[in-house]
């Protein structure tokens, strides 16, 4: 079987010295949770700072002209950089922490025996908490499947986990406010849930490789899990280094493109192309999505900036789905489990209740 | 001793062979380490997520590149 090479995989990497540490630090804890509080506080602070601080920087220190393009672009660039990162710190650290209680194999053992309405549903939420890597989807699928979790169930969870990234959701609810980011969450829960049961009404069972089908596997097999909160807190602080070291070159190079949009294309301009009269860019922000493999974290600066030109929520979020939701490499990667032809059907029912997301957006609002 | 190192050959995977044979090496002992690229091969083992380390079939660690001193302790 030939090797997947250059796949980015998010997987956790342990601390040098880790385990030689965890005595002497339990006795610590006390002191690590007031610095903790602290160090929230400080960043409150530092955060309701950050507008009048690239403002300063933008037209005072840089003497740019107030409303000029350039100056337009760099106060983005300015005021965008430092919240996106120090909210993406934020969240990764919190959902580092609150994924130190669900692994694969628990969510296994969940998902193991539940109806097929409900472990949709519960699948697709367990895929938002679950610490997954698109490297550990073959394996994860063929974990699920040949425990005898049915195959729409476990697709829903092969959905949900990529499409509802919690990089994405703090950043729509950091640059476009709470009701976008739950419009984003609620959607793509939907889409993962209603895919996923109707792959499992298409009765696609025969278009699993055979080999995969021929392995049997327990369900029951699930590892014990002693973490203290010492070391559930010190796999929030190696998330935080391990995600931001690969992310960040993706949000600075996603705000500097946002950046440009937002200085320098004409305001409106994006409506004839990407709004709501202009039918079709629905389904072509979908087309160009699929092959395009970005960061959550690039995309959705980009996103901002285009909405902010008048292009439309829907058209917008139908884009950003299909491109963190539908990767080609991922697909790749499923090839060796799925036949072609139901990679083709995965593609089609997840590309059209994205596109359905897209059209029912770009309708209400 | 045979030790499984589980991986697709993404960075993290690669990291983890090295990590092994880097303790190995320290600890001094006679060990055969294998990698395992296959698929079905893993799902037999039991591993649902990658890089994962199993040593004389029993899984010691999934879904992460372990530290040397976590390998030494298990091959202690």
């Amino acid at each position: 079987m030939k090797e997947i090479q250059n796949i980015q995989c998010p997987c956790p990497e342990s601390e040098p010295g880790a385990a030689e540490d965890a005595k002497r630090e339990t006795r610590h804890l006390h002191y690590k949770i007031i610095l903790a509080a602290v160090a929230v506080g400080l960043w409150f602070l530092v955060y309701r700072q950050l507008s009048a601080f690239a403002g300063f920087l933008t037209y005072t220190v840089f003497s740019l002209q107030q409303g000029s393009h350039l100056g337009e672009a760099v106060h983005f660039f300015l005021y965008d950089t430092p919240k996106v990162l120090m909210l993406l710190t934020l969240v990764i650290y919190g959902v580092g922490v609150i994924r130190t209680f669900f692994t694969p194999e628990k969510t296994r053992k969940i998902l193991a025996g539940k109806k097929e309405s409900l472990g949709n549903v519960l699948a697709a939420l367990l895929g938002i908490v679950t610490p997954f890597c698109s490297c550990s989807a073959v394996p994860l699928f063929i974990g699920f499947v040949t425990a005898g979790i049915p195959l729409g169930v476990t697709l829903s969870f092969l959905i949900a986990a990529p499409m509802v990234n919690e990089i994405a959701l703090i950043l729509l609810y950091g640059l476009l406010g709470w009701k976008i980011a739950a419009l984003y969450l609620v959607t793509g829960l939907l889409v993962a849930i209603v895919a996923g049961w109707l792959i499992g009404r298409l009765g696609m069972e025969k278009h699993i490789e055979d080999w995969v089908l021929e392995i049997r596997t327990n369900a029951d097999e699930v590892p014990v899990d002693n973490l203290g909160w010492d070391e559930r807190l010190r796999a929030g602080r190696r998330a935080v280094v391990d995600i931001v070291s690969k992310v960040w070159i993706y949000v600075v190079a996603g705000i500097a493109v946002g950046a440009g949009i937002h200085g320098y294309v004409p305001e409106g301009f994006m409506a004839s192309v990407m709004g709501k009269d202009a039918w079709w860019s629905v389904p072509a922000a979908v087309i160009i999505g699929i092959p395009m493999y970005s960061n959550a974290a690039g995309i959705v600066p980009v996103i901002n900036a285009l909405l902010g030109k008048g292009a439309a929520l829907g058209t917008v979020l139908a884009f950003m789905m299909s491109v963190i939701a539908l990767s080609l490499p991922e697909m790749v990667i499923l090839r060796k489990v799925l036949k072609p032809t139901m990679i083709a059907v995965f593609i089609g029912v997840v590309g059209s209740g994205i596109l359905l997301v897209g059209y029912l957006f770009n309708m209400i609002i | 001793m045979k030790i499984q190192v589980c991986g697709p050959g993404c960075a993290n995977c690669t990291k983890a062979e090295s990590v092994v044979k880097e303790a190995v090496a320290d600890a001094g002992i006679d060990a055969e380490i294998l990698k395992v690229a296959d698929f079905a091969e893993m799902a037999k083992l039991g591993v649902l997520s990658t890089p994962a380390i199993v040593i004389d079939g029993k899984i010691m660690c999934v879904g992460k590149v372990p530290t040397k001193n976590e390998v030494l302790q298990w091959l202690a």
